[in-house]
């Protein structure tokens, strides 16, 4: 069952990338990558990160998707446009170098397959969230040892907040 | 967890999410270089920070908590670049009426 799963969550968020990619519909684009971001979430639960699994969901397919489907809408540009995929030379480039990046990394985790294998399976991790809790084995780190990196992702976000005002709003304002 | 005789092939299930980053990603790279349409272009940016959590989720499998809590940073960073990606291609809208990345070269030598 356990393998099932995973290889339906994987080959199902590859399916929905490869749809993604080839949209030609901003919109269908948009739903595809949450499709992807779900089934994400999904490997995610496998892999026991159980508070990623929902804050990818809520954050990603639920926030930040949301403001792309938003800017779709208010620019009008919800039509499939026939000059958005490149012609077939860049699409011959682009193939040939996907297909030698994809060679690269794959090479690269094959020759390691041993040493992962080799490596224990997660049970301290498990242990752990028996202990602390889903979401206590993630906030006591992060609140912990890594709070000066927390705050700093606060003024980030707080910076970005005031860049997209000053971006987005008219000249005349 | 190393029961299944299906993963034989790929190892372990941290092989098998090895093996999907790294096809997201690429997935990720080629929709960068096929897309002219800015905001797919972005997406296809949030696939490939996607792809890279999935690898740090199954590395935090092995080596701790670490990988987790980068990746919720990763998830913050993405929110933030989102939001001010985003207004970057209204303003760019406001001006020229279009997305389309090949039409603009200000900032291109």
């Amino acid at each position: 069952m356990y393998d099932f799963l995973l290889f339906f969550f994987a080959g199902g968020a590859v399916l929905g990338a490869v749809l993604m990619v080839t949209r030609k519909n901003p919109v269908s684009a948009v739903i595809f990558l949450i499709a992807v971001f779900f089934f994400t979430s999904g490997v995610f639960l496998l892999l026991d990160a159980h508070y990623l699994a929902a804050i990818n969901v809520i954050l990603y397919a639920g926030a930040i998707m949301v403001l792309f489907l938003f800017v779709i809408m208010l620019l009008n540009l919800g039509h499939a446009d026939w000059r958005d995929l490149r012609g077939p030379f860049g699409g011959l480039l682009t193939g040939s170098i996907g297909v030698a990046f994809l060679g690269l990394l794959v090479r690269n985790i094959v020759a390691s397959t041993d040493a992962i294998a080799a490596t224990p399976a997660g049970d301290a991790l498990r242990e752990a969230t028996l202990e602390q809790g889903i979401v206590g084995v993630v906030a006591r780190p992060l609140f912990g040892e890594y709070v000066v990196v927390l705050e700093v992702t606060g003024v980030l976000l707080l910076v970005s907040i005031v860049g997209t005002i000053l971006l987005a709003r008219r000249g005349d304002a | 967890m190393n029961e299944g005789t299906a993963l034989s092939m790929l190892g372990t299930p941290g092989a098998v999410a090895l093996m999907v980053s790294a096809i997201l990603f690429t997935i990720g790279v080629i929709g960068v270089l096929l897309r002219r349409n800015a905001i797919i272009m972005f997406m296809c940016i949030e696939l490939m920070l996607n792809a890279v959590n999935i690898s740090l989720v199954a590395f935090s499998r092995v080596h701790g908590m670490e990988g987790q809590i980068l990746v919720f940073f990763v998830m913050a960073v993405a929110a933030a670049e989102a939001a001010v990606g985003l207004a970057i291609i209204i303003a760019i809208f406001r001006h020229y009426e279009v997305v389309d990345l090949d039409r603009f070269n200000l900032l291109r030598w």
